[in-house]
């Protein structure tokens, strides 16, 4: 008699993940389609998919999906979720959607305390397009665009999105969380239903960013990769629950 | 598919074909029983992960969990 331990969820559907080896966003995909079975949701959920890496992330959430233009998947959520309010709808953006060219929206959905829920996932670099330098990249990391190292002077510094929004007066729930190790999925993955969880009790509005990966575009094993989240991502990007506040 | 072995008290079910071969699950595996399988190429051109000592697994499902691309199955004998 066997009894199964873990198995693909089937909140993902059976597409190969186009993602390259040892990505993050594969990782957190699983997480996500895990937490909308277990919620009983997979049925009346709505994923927004962003510009990047994830740009085909309605291929792989065995949900319904739309791909929204470059940054505008808070917009696009909140068009959805206010024109079918019993749906589960949530955008899974990267950095370079979110932290760049996708602020603005971001922003003025937590302004609003839309009742959607944002994955954040931050792996502070553009991806998909060769691994540039992006508003989350870290100070001396090199890129193709930083050769020699991100420099304070003329770039500035990273961006602390969530540390940013968690000054907004009516988000609900904001937490950084991290993929390295077994023990912060788990933490990852009970993130991931709280913010659920949020929209369900409609509570308003939720971001999980979650610190990924990106070893082709860091030049880095995967294995690798993960030691350099926890030895130079957390201590830049620190994790925890930058606010929870319960109901509007 | 590949199935580690039949013999063993415990089960972990490969999808090859979805390998990448990108060792995360070699790397977190508590017992160091998992490599890539440097004598086989899948569909996509990687060496897929095997379990090589399938006796001395625990099925703890972490290799599992780890995995990016929903390759492995964790059967527990109970």
């Amino acid at each position: 008699m066997a009894k199964v331990v873990y198995e693909k969820t089937r909140g993902l559907t059976e597409n190969p993940l186009s993602y390259c080896p040892g990505c993050t966003h594969g990782i957190i995909h699983k997480l996500i389609g895990e937490v909308l079975v277990e919620l009983n949701v997979l049925e009346r959920t709505i994923a927004i998919a962003p510009v990047g890496c994830s740009v085909l992330a309605y291929n792989y959430f065995n949900c319904d999906g739309v791909q929204a233009g470059h940054g505008r998947a808070p917009a696009v959520a909140t068009g959805i979720k206010r024109t079918n309010p019993d749906k589960i709808v949530f955008t899974y953006q990267g950095d370079g959607d979110l932290a760049a060219i996708g602020t603005a929206e971001i922003v003025h959905a937590a302004h609003r305390g839309e009742n959607i829920t944002v994955f954040f996932v931050n792996n502070a670099i553009y991806g998909m397009t060769g691994g540039q330098m992006a508003p989350t990249t870290l100070i001396d990391m090199k890129t193709s665009t930083s050769p020699a190292g991100r420099q304070l002077d003329g770039a500035g510094m990273p961006i602390l999105v969530s540390e940013m929004l968690s000054q907004i007066p009516s988000v609900t729930y904001i937490e950084r969380v991290a993929t390295h190790d077994i023990a912060n999925l788990d933490k990852t993955k009970r993130a991931i239903r709280k913010a659920l969880q949020n929209q369900m009790d409609g509570k308003g509005f939720s971001m999980v960013e979650i610190l990924g990966t990106c070893p082709i575009g860091w030049a880095k094993t995967p294995a690798d990769a993960m030691d350099f989240v926890k030895e130079k991502m957390i201590p830049y990007y620190p994790l925890g629950v930058y606010a929870d506040k319960g109901a509007r | 598919m590949s199935v580690s072995t039949y013999t063993a008290k415990h089960r972990l079910v490969f999808a090859d074909n979805l390998c990448k071969g990108c060792d995360l699950c070699a790397v977190a595996c508590p017992k160091d029983i998992i490599k890539m399988d440097k004598t086989r190429v899948n569909e996509k051109g990687y060496n897929p992960a095997m379990c090589f000592d399938m006796d001395a697994c625990i099925a703890c499902g972490i290799c599992a969990k780890i995995c990016p691309d929903s390759v492995i199955k964790v059967e527990r004998d109970i």
